[in-house]
């Protein structure tokens, strides 16, 4: 987390004595460092310096005053900083465009609670929130997995699904033990524990043709980990083997979509990228540089821009033998 | 920050919230401990003024509303106050499910600035006595955004209202171009951000990917120096760029293969050899073109001739590789 900034402290400064006004019968300090989202040692030194504030005269009875019994805390005299300062006009927005794609995910919470949860917060929001948001969000709703997964989810129940898997063209059946829903790049995913590959994946929801919730309930093992998504979806294979290729400007979204190693920019194509990928599943890598048609080159292994080439001459020699040209314009 | 600073700010805010009569910079010097005190000398007046001009503009940061003015006609100087009305936040109750929709609202939110945002909001409600649940709900790890660079600028100069400058490369270029606009507001949409605006070069609405913006966009003017139309709906002018012309497509596919394919089309019968034949629909031939001829020898393209000719390129780009 980056340092925090004197905003983010003040912020939180202003807002304690009125949390605490919320809740005349006192909190355990470890909630209280729990819903301000700092350390119980930063809080107690935030209460510390709120302590030594207050009104003019800075008197005994100007002072904020706290009281600290066993592990609660409670005010016993606010200084007048009973409310918490209005909304910014950042804050109204994260919290309006927030509601407002929450409208568009149908399955997720109550419809009618989420648009009363809206106007409230619109008209709390004032000022700030009068003027055009200036943010939109628009997400993906597969409406009918989406709500399937979630009753699966919050029942606690195995699910019963029909996958779509690109990489190898095929469509499969599972039985899985679901473990968090993921909205990653505008796109849903279940994570879940797959039964028959005995290990952790993740199942992007609009390649999830039938889904249905099984009476037996969910079980991921021990051993399933949920994984860390920070920096993509893809998860290097150390160990794997290495492919190396070349990426045109067109196709330099790869390097960030795909967790690649040794990144150099090159001249040639002008503009490119060189990255290494590592995989043992060259039949993905064989797909992945065949979408990208010729906007990748194959530096390493051989055996793969091999395996591209025939592909591809063999799909020509269908085009001759149908009578169509073959042969393309200089690309 | 320093303990100081931060006290010294608590007890100007307290100070200026406890008095309804404007005070002057004088007076908040000689009682909010902190500053410094009145020497007669003009090094001290300059640190105050400093220091003091420092807070202020914190204060003004955090959207406190601080206001000068004075309180009578016969004073010399201009104070300063905050009322507490427009300070405060007003009333809000919500129920137990309208608390956990907005709980799950705020966990949406990913991206530096308005994840910030979205966690401040929480600890202001919060602080009004809402008990947003952030922990409830189904085990949900969202990401809205996809971390693009240019969103930071890009969002604050619509929220600002300010005309935004910034090179621009399409992906069939190989030098960026200049453009110059009125930023509307910043649009996420299957899972790309894009700007929305005025197209101040061409003088016609016009939607820009975030992912092609080279550098950072840079601001220009005052804020405030536009208004976005009344009845903008930014997503509608995003999915209107998106929506091209719909072609129709038919092709060949041998028996079992090119499964992903059939999951969006349409099956038309056998062909004579046996091969099935689909039709699919299309709003972009080149992503099609891209993804037909990933499948090799397996798809075979009967019409449109534009989509044939285009996968016969990539086909034979693909086969000089070895």
């Amino acid at each position: 987390m980056s340092a925090p900034t004197t905003t983010e402290r003040m912020t939180r400064l202003l807002a304690l004595v009125p949390y605490l006004t919320a809740r005349p019968q006192g909190v355990p300090l470890a909630e209280v460092a729990r819903d301000f989202g700092v350390p119980e040692r930063q809080l107690r030194r935030d209460l510390d310096l709120l302590w030594m504030c207050g009104l003019p005269g800075y008197g005994p009875g100007d002072l904020i005053d706290l009281a600290f019994e066993g592990d609660r805390v409670r005010v016993t005299f606010t200084a007048g900083m009973v409310r918490p300062l209005r909304l910014t006009t950042d804050e109204a927005v994260a919290l309006v465009v927030a509601l407002r794609t929450l409208l568009e995910l149908p399955g997720l919470a109550e419809r009618d609670a989420v648009s009363r949860a809206l106007a409230k917060i619109s008209a709390a929001a004032g000022h700030a929130g009068e003027r055009v948001t200036p943010v939109a969000l628009s997400v993906d709703a597969r409406e009918q997995a989406l709500a399937v997964v979630r009753e699966g989810l919050e029942r606690s129940r195995a699910l019963h699904l029909h996958y779509y898997v690109p990489t190898r063209d095929e469509r499969t059946e599972r039985t899985v033990d679901p473990m968090r829903l993921l909205l990653v790049d505008g796109r849903w995913y279940l994570e879940a524990w797959c039964r028959r590959a005995e290990g952790v994946r993740l199942f992007r929801l609009d390649r999830v043709d039938d889904v249905a919730v099984l009476d037996e309930p969910a079980a991921p093992p021990p051993e399933a980990h949920s994984r860390d998504v920070e920096s993509g979806l893809y998860q290097a294979q150390a160990g794997a083997r290495v492919v190396r290729l070349r990426l045109a400007r067109t196709a330099r979204w790869v390097a960030e979509y795909y967790p690649v190693e040794d990144v150099r920019e090159v001249d040639d194509p002008p503009g490119g990228l060189a990255v290494a990928l590592r995989t043992d599943d060259l039949a993905w890598a064989r797909r992945l540089v065949a979408s990208l048609g010729g906007a990748a080159t194959v530096d390493e292994p051989a055996e793969l821009a091999a395996a591209v080439a025939a592909d591809a001459r063999a799909a020509l020699a269908r085009y001759s033998a149908a009578g169509q040209p073959a042969v393309g314009s200089g690309g | 920050m320093a303990a100081k600073r931060a006290e010294r700010l608590v007890n100007l805010v307290i100070a200026l919230l406890g008095t309804r009569q404007y005070v002057t910079a004088a007076k908040i010097r000689a009682t909010v401990p902190g500053y410094e005190p009145d020497d007669g000398t003009e090094r001290a007046d300059e640190a105050f003024k400093r220091m003091f001009e420092r807070d202020k503009a914190e204060l003004r940061e955090m959207g406190v509303p601080l206001e000068t003015g004075r309180t009578s006609v016969f004073d010399t100087e201009d104070g300063y106050r905050i009322a507490r009305a427009d300070y405060e936040l007003p009333e809000i109750t919500l129920t137990g499910e309208e608390a956990a929709a907005v709980g799950l609202a705020l966990r949406l939110w990913e991206s530096a600035q308005l994840a910030g945002a979205a966690h401040s909001a929480l600890v202001k409600l919060k602080a009004a006595g809402v008990d947003v649940d952030t922990a409830r709900a189904i085990p949900l790890q969202p990401r809205l955004d996809s971390h693009e660079p240019a969103f930071e600028a890009c969002y604050t100069a619509a929220r600002d209202r300010r005309v935004l400058e910034f090179d621009y490369r399409r992906p069939d270029e190989d030098t960026p171009a200049r453009r110059h606009v009125q930023p509307w507001g910043v649009v996420a949409w299957h899972g790309r951000w894009y700007l929305a605006g005025l197209d101040l070069d061409r003088q016609a609405p016009r939607v820009f990917r975030l992912s092609r913006v080279v550098g950072t966009p840079k601001v220009t003017g005052p804020a405030g120096a536009f208004e976005p139309p009344a009845d903008l709906d930014l997503a509608a002018m995003v999915a209107g760029q998106d929506r091209g012309e719909e072609h129709l497509a038919v092709v060949r596919a041998r028996p079992g293969s090119a499964i992903g394919l059939r999951r969006q089309a349409t099956p038309l019968g056998p062909a004579e050899d046996g091969d099935d034949r689909l039709q699919l629909r299309t709003t972009d031939l080149g992503r099609l073109a891209d993804q037909l001829a990933a499948y090799g020898p397996d798809v075979l393209v009967e019409a449109p001739a534009e989509l044939r000719a285009a996968v016969v390129k990539r086909l034979t780009r693909l086969a000089a590789m070895a």
